[in-house]
């Protein structure tokens, strides 16, 4: 038996620190010992501060309160510079931190999208396998690397702030038309009403199929977020919707094929002495 | 290396926290910062979950002495062994042999540079790849001077 299947079978049997040693090894790149695509999730994205944590901390608590259990992937971006990265989402969702059903798992980038595209979906896999009810997949900010992000996941729930600026940052990078459900947080600041409508109607003008639910909640005072959780189980994707994240999913995976081409340096120390040109070189690490 | 940075204890200062955090991030390290006034038993669930080799901590309070050695026992008693612990702020010398004997492999007083502390975490990899001790569990011999 290989080490990812002992790991699952104690993890399946409660073991926590195992199912924290499965998520590492498939990490590593380690093959899953669950069939893909077993896995459901929900992915969460939106502008930087506002108040994505605060807002996933609200619902965890009422799901854990609904007898479910909730596992968080947080994913930050590594910086480019070092390659290290701070991963520290946590912080933020104190309440529900110390229970058995609630587990959270920090995720670098390592400085490309496509990086975590192997072992982002088996993941899912896995805790869906050991039990876990609700699986999330977090990110912060709305850019283009999030949004590969939360592609994998099978539903999207943009957040987004009453600051006419956090929608259009969102409008921009074309999270909207990915997004199942779109919450409006700080409901309890004056302009979120008007943030919400300014969302609706850029919605309506699109040719969307059917265009996404949009909620005013407030991770602050809790209202309208047992709504959320509730239209959450409601939401239905669209094709149209499905097929913008398979989108995103074939681009990451080229990405990721570049990245860790064998002649990606070659190719690129070609490119800077100007001996090959740029498509030339895409030529070359296509035919391998 | 993976590297969880915990604040325990009650004050409410976390600068020096985010200082180590960022500097260890700015050497290559995936560093999950915990947030402030987190229990011993917490950390010990974060340090589990992220699967993390080596959980660094910062203090102010005074209240090392307890919080501290409670932390190692909390990470023997859930099987993490081989997890590295050190320790950060302002801890008086008198107080540092109990927990080096504990098992904490650093302690680093204000000043201590940034290239001081990633040496350090450069030398927990030659040890390991050594096979020699130094997570929480092991034989607590060696520390970093
Ligand atoms: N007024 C108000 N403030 C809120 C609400 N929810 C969150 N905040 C505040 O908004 C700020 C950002 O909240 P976070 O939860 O950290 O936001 P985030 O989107 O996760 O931020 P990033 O991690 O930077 O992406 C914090 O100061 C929160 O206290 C809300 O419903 N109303």
């Amino acid at each position: 038996m290989s080490e990812t299947d002992e790991l699952l079978i104690a993890a399946k049997n409660g073991d926590r620190r195992a199912l924290s040693k499965l998520l590492t090894c498939l990490e590593e790149g380690e093959e899953s010992p669950v069939p893909a695509g077993s896995g459901d999730s929900i992915g969460v994205t939106g502008p930087p501060g506002v108040g994505k944590s605060t807002l996933i901390g609200r619902m965890v608590d009422i799901w854990l309160a609904r007898g479910e259990s909730v596992a968080v992937l947080a994913v930050d971006p590594s910086s480019p510079r070092s390659g290290g990265a701070l991963l520290g989402d946590r912080m933020r969702m104190m309440s529900a931190d110390s229970s058995d059903s609630f587990f959270v798992r920090s995720l670098a980038t390592r400085n490309h999208p496509g990086g975590l595209m192997d072992c982002l979906s088996p993941m899912v896999d896995c805790l869906a396998e050991c039990g876990w009810s609700r699986i999330l997949i977090e990110t912060v900010g709305a850019g283009q690397a999030e949004i590969r992000v939360v592609a994998f996941a099978e539903r999207i729930l943009l957040v987004d702030g009453p600051d006419r600026g956090d929608v259009i940052q969102a409008e921009k990078a074309g999270i909207i038309e990915l997004a199942d459900l779109i919450a409006i947080n700080k409901s309890d600041l004056p302009n979120a009403a008007r943030a919400a409508d300014s969302i609706r109607s850029a919605l309506s003008v699109g040719e969307l199929e059917r265009n996404p639910e949009v909620l005013l909640v407030s991770a602050h005072d809790g209202s309208g977020i047992e709504q959320l959780v509730d239209a959450i189980d409601a939401v239905e994707t669209t094709t149209g919707r499905e097929r913008l994240r398979i989108r995103e999913r074939l681009i990451s995976a080229w990405d990721s094929t570049l990245l860790g081409a064998d002649s990606f340096d070659e190719v690129m120390a070609a490119l800077e002495t100007g001996s090959m040109t740029l498509s030339e070189a895409v030529e070359s690490i296509r035919k391998g | 290396m993976r590297i969880v940075v915990a604040k325990p204890g009650l004050d409410g200062h976390d600068r020096g926290a985010k200082v180590i955090a960022r500097a260890l991030r700015d050497g290559g390290h995936e560093v999950i910062y915990t947030g402030l006034r987190r229990t011993p038993a917490e950390i010990v669930r974060i340090v589990m979950d992220e699967d993390a080799a080596a959980v660094g901590l910062s203090t102010l309070s005074g209240a090392h002495a307890i919080l501290i050695p409670r932390l190692c026992g909390g990470l023997r008693e859930a099987g993490m062994t081989d997890v590295v612990v050190f320790a950060g702020g302002i801890i008086p010398e008198e107080d540092r042999p109990a927990l080096f004997e504990e098992g904490v492999r650093a302690i680093f007083g204000p000043g201590t540079t940034t290239s001081e502390i990633l040496d350090f975490l450069k030398t927990l990899d030659e040890r390991a790849e050594a096979g020699e001790a130094i997570g929480v569990g092991e034989d607590p011999g060696w520390h970093w001077e």
